[in-house]
C-alpha cells in the first residue's frame, strides 16, 4: 500500500485541472470546426492522471484508447502537441518521439490489449524493466480481444496493468446492457490474476491500486485487472448527444461526485490548495494549449504525406501513386 | 517443401535471436504439419511458444512483441481461421508503421498453411490472399517450389514490414525440389519464369504453378509452347515481369484457387489491360475456384482448377483468333 504524497496530490490535481480545461477549449474548437470528431475527458481525470503518476515514465507504457490524451501529459511534453495535431487531422499526431513510451491511440476498441500482452512479454524477453499499461473502457471489457489477451497475459504472468474505464456508458449501452457481470473486475478471476474495483472518482485510491499493481509486475508475479468506476460526465464524444439517454437526475447525481471536486476540497482542507493556485494552473494550461495548438496547425504537410510510412520502401504501385501526387517535376527529380 | 520452410526457421532462429516463434502447437509438437520441428529443443520455450487457441491474440501479441523491438513469426494454423484474427491482421498488423508513422517496425511475419486438395474439414482450404492482397501495408508472399519456400520465407522474416507468407497444404508434401544448403534468399516482388514459352503464358502462384507446368509440359508434347510465370509475390507484384511475358505471348491465362469474384486473378488481368493492352492477341481468360465457399471433400476437385481446366482454357485462348 503506498498513498501518494501531498506533492504527489498536488500534482495529480494540477494535470486534472489542466487537462479539463483543455478538453473544455477543444470541445469549443471541435464547435468551431477547427478540429475533428473528438471524447471529451471530463469525469476520467482522476483515474488516468493517478494511473500516469503511479507508473515510471521512464520504463513504464501506456497504451491508451483514445480519451486519455490530455490526462498524460506527465509522460512527456510532446503528448498535447500530438494530440492536437491528431485533432487537426495531421498525419504526425500519431507519431510520438522514441522517449515518450505512449503508443498511438486506438479508435478499434480493445484492438490494444493484445499488443499490452505482447509488448509486456517482448520487454521480458529481452530483460527490460517496466510495466505496461493498457487502458479500456466498460465497452470494450464485451470484445474477444480483451478475453483473448486476458488470458493469454495470466498464462505468460507477463507485467501488465489492464485498466478498465468503467464510465457507466458506450455511446448509448449502460452497463447493464454491457454484462451480467456483477463487476468487470470479476473477469480477472477467469485469467487467473488479481482484479479489483476502486473508486475511479478518487485519485488517492487508484494511485495506490496501480502502485500496488505495479509492484505486483515488478516483481514477476504477473498482471492485475484494476476497474476504476466513474461515470461519463460529458458526450461519448462531439458527434454524440447524451441527453436523448441519459437520465438528467443520474447526471446530476455524478456531477456531485466530480473527481476534480473532490481532490480539490481534500487539498483545500489541507492547506495544499487554494483559488489561486487553481487559477494560475488553468492559465498555465491554456496557454500550453495555445502555444501547443498554433505550433500543430503550423506543422506543414508534403504533398506526398499520405503515402509516407505504409511499407518500408515504395512498391511499385504506390511510387507510381506518389509521383502522381507530387506531379511532374518532382516526381522526375 | 516442408522441410525448406523448416529449414528456413532453423536458419532464422539462430542468425537473429530476436527471432521469436508463437501459435498453436508450434513448441512441444513442432506443429501439425511439423512445420517448426526441432525449433523447441534448439531454441528453448522463450522464443518457441505454444499459445493457447486464440487466433486474434496470436496475430494482436506479435504486434506488441514487434512494438518492443523483437522479430515475430506466428503460426496461423490454418488460414480459414485467420478470420478469428483479422481484426488484428487488417486493422493492426498492417497498419501498425503507418498509424505510427515510423515510430514502431512491424517486422512480423504470419506463416499459415492454406488451399485444397487434401481433404480437409471445413475451413482448413480457404485461400484468401486476393482479400489480404486488399490490405495497404501487408506483402503476401505465396512460393510454389521448395527452394523458393526457403529463400522466400527467410527473406519475409528479415523484411521490416509484415509478411502473410501463405504455404499451399498439398505443397508440404507433394512438392519436392533441391533446396540450397546454406543461407538462401528470394527478394520479394521478383517473379519467376517456372517454364519458358512463346504462345501463351499461364500466370499463376503457389501450387498452381505447380500444376500449370504439368499442363505446359503435356503441352510441349503436341508443339505448343506454353509460359509459366510464377508470380511468388502477390504484394509487392512484379508489373514489370507480367508484362514482359504478356508483350512476349500475346495470350494469357490466369489462374487462382480462390473464388473467382473480387479474386486476385482479376487484380492481374487489370494489370495487364493497364501495362499492356496493345499486346494482347486474345481476351484474358481466368480459371479459378467457383463462387461459392470452399467445400467439402467428395465435391472440392470440382472447385480446385486442375490440369483439365487450366488445359482447356489454354486450348481456347490459343483458337481465338
Amino acid at each position: 500500500m503506498a498513498q501518494p504524497s501531498d506533492d504527489q496530490l498536488q500534482a495529480i490535481l494540477g494535470d486534472m485541472v489542466g487537462a479539463r480545461v483543455q478538453a473544455q477549449r477543444l470541445w469549443n474548437l471541435q464547435r468551431q470546426g477547427q478540429v475533428g470528431t473528438l471524447a471529451p475527458i471530463d469525469g476520467h481525470e482522476a483515474a488516468i492522471a493517478a494511473t500516469a503518476h503511479a507508473l515510471n515514465p521512464e520504463q513504464d507504457w501506456i497504451l491508451p484508447q483514445y480519451r486519455e490524451p490530455l490526462a498524460l501529459q506527465r509522460f512527456g511534453s510532446e503528448v498535447l502537441y500530438r494530440y492536437l495535431l491528431y485533432n487537426i487531422g495531421h498525419p504526425a499526431g500519431s507519431h510520438l518521439p522514441p522517449t515518450v513510451r505512449v503508443a498511438p491511440l486506438q479508435i478499434s476498441l480493445a484492438t490494444q490489449i493484445p499488443h499490452a500482452v505482447g509488448l509486456a512479454w517482448g520487454m521480458t524477453l529481452q530483460n527490460q524493466p517496466g510495466v505496461v499499461t493498457v487502458f479500456f473502457g466498460d465497452g470494450s471489457s464485451s470484445e474477444g480481444d480483451f478475453y483473448e489477451a486476458g488470458n493469454l497475459a495470466g498464462l505468460l504472468g507477463v507485467p501488465v496493468i489492464f485498466l478498465c474505464i468503467n464510465n457507466q456508458w458506450a455511446i448509448s449501452t449502460p452497463l447493464h446492457l454491457q454484462t451480467a457481470a456483477e463487476t468487470i473486475a470479476a473477469k480477472a478471476a477467469a485469467f487467473g490474476m488479481p482484479g479489483l474495483t476502486v473508486d475511479g472518482n478518487d485519485a488517492a485510491a487508484v494511485y495506490d491500486a496501480v502502485d500496488e499493481a505495479r509492484s505486483r509486475a515488478l516483481a514477476g508475479q504477473g498482471p492485475t485487472l484494476i476497474e476504476a468506476v466513474l461515470y461519463r460526465l460529458g458526450a461519448h464524444t462531439t458527434a454524440d448527444d447524451p441527453t436523448r439517454y441519459v437520465p438528467a437526475e443520474e447526471l446530476e447525481a455524478a456531477r456531485r461526485n466530480d473527481p476534480i471536486d473532490r481532490l480539490r476540497a481534500h487539498l483545500v482542507e489541507q492547506d495544499l490548495w487554494d483559488e489561486e493556485t487553481h487559477a494560475d494552473i488553468e492559465a498555465e494550461a491554456l496557454a500550453r494549449f495555445d502555444e501547443a495548438f498554433d505550433e500543430a496547425r503550423a506543422t506543414p504537410i508534403a504533398p506526398d504525406a499520405v503515402v509516407d510510412h505504409c511499407t518500408t520502401v515504395d512498391s511499385q504501385r504506390l511510387a507510381r501513386q506518389r509521383s502522381l501526387l507530387l506531379g511532374p517535376e518532382e516526381a522526375e527529380s | 517443401m516442408l522441410q525448406a520452410v523448416n529449414e528456413a526457421l532453423h536458419l532464422e532462429m539462430a542468425r537473429d535471436n530476436r527471432v521469436v516463434v508463437l501459435g498453436q502447437d508450434v513448441a512441444r509438437n513442432g506443429g501439425v504439419f511439423r512445420a517448426t520441428e526441432g525449433l523447441f529443443e534448439k531454441f528453448g520455450e522463450d522464443r518457441v511458444v505454444d499459445t493457447p487457441l486464440s487466433e486474434g491474440v496470436i496475430v494482436g501479441a506479435a504486434v506488441g512483441l514487434a512494438m518492443s523491438g523483437l522479430v515475430p513469426v506466428a503460426e496461423i494454423q490454418f488460414l480459414g481461421f485467420s478470420y478469428q484474427a483479422m481484426h488484428q491482421v487488417a486493422g493492426q498488423v498492417a497498419r501498425l508503421r503507418y498509424r505510427s508513422q515510423g515510430r514502431f517496425e512491424p517486422a512480423i511475419t504470419i506463416r499459415s498453411p492454406f488451399g485444397g486438395g487434401v481433404r480437409t474439414p471445413e475451413l482448413h482450404s480457404d485461400s484468401l490472399e486476393g482479400q489480404l492482397a486488399n490490405i495497404p501495408g501487408l506483402k503476401v508472399v505465396m512460393p510454389a517450389t521448395a527452394s523458393d519456400a526457403k529463400g522466400l520465407l527467410s527473406a519475409s522474416i528479415r523484411d521490416p514490414d509484415p509478411v502473410l507468407f501463405l504455404e499451399p497444404l498439398r505443397g508440404y508434401r507433394g512438392i519436392k525440389g533441391d533446396v540450397p544448403d546454406n543461407e538462401h534468399l528470394v527478394p520479394l516482388g521478383e517473379a519467376r519464369m517456372a517454364r519458358q514459352g512463346d504462345d501463351l503464358v499461364v500466370i499463376a502462384w503457389s501450387y498452381l504453378v505447380e500444376v500449370a507446368c504439368r499442363v505446359s509440359d503435356a503441352l510441349a508434347d503436341e508443339g505448343l509452347s506454353v509460359a509459366v510465370l510464377d508470380l511468388r509475390c502477390l504484394v509487392p507484384l512484379d508489373l514489370a515481369a507480367i508484362a514482359a511475358a504478356v508483350d512476349h505471348c500475346g495470350r494469357v491465362v490466369v489462374v487462382e484457387e480462390a473464388s473467382q469474384t473480387g479474386g486476385f486473378a482479376g487484380e492481374v488481368v487489370a494489370t495487364i489491360v493497364e501495362e499492356c493492352f496493345w499486346s494482347l492477341e486474345a481476351p484474358v481468360v481466368r480459371v479459378s475456384g467457383l463462387d461459392v465457399p470452399y467445400p467439402v471433400g467428395m465435391v472440392e476437385d470440382v472447385f480446385v482448377p486442375d490440369e483439365a481446366r487450366i488445359t482447356a482454357a489454354v486450348r481456347r485462348t490459343l483458337e481465338t483468333a
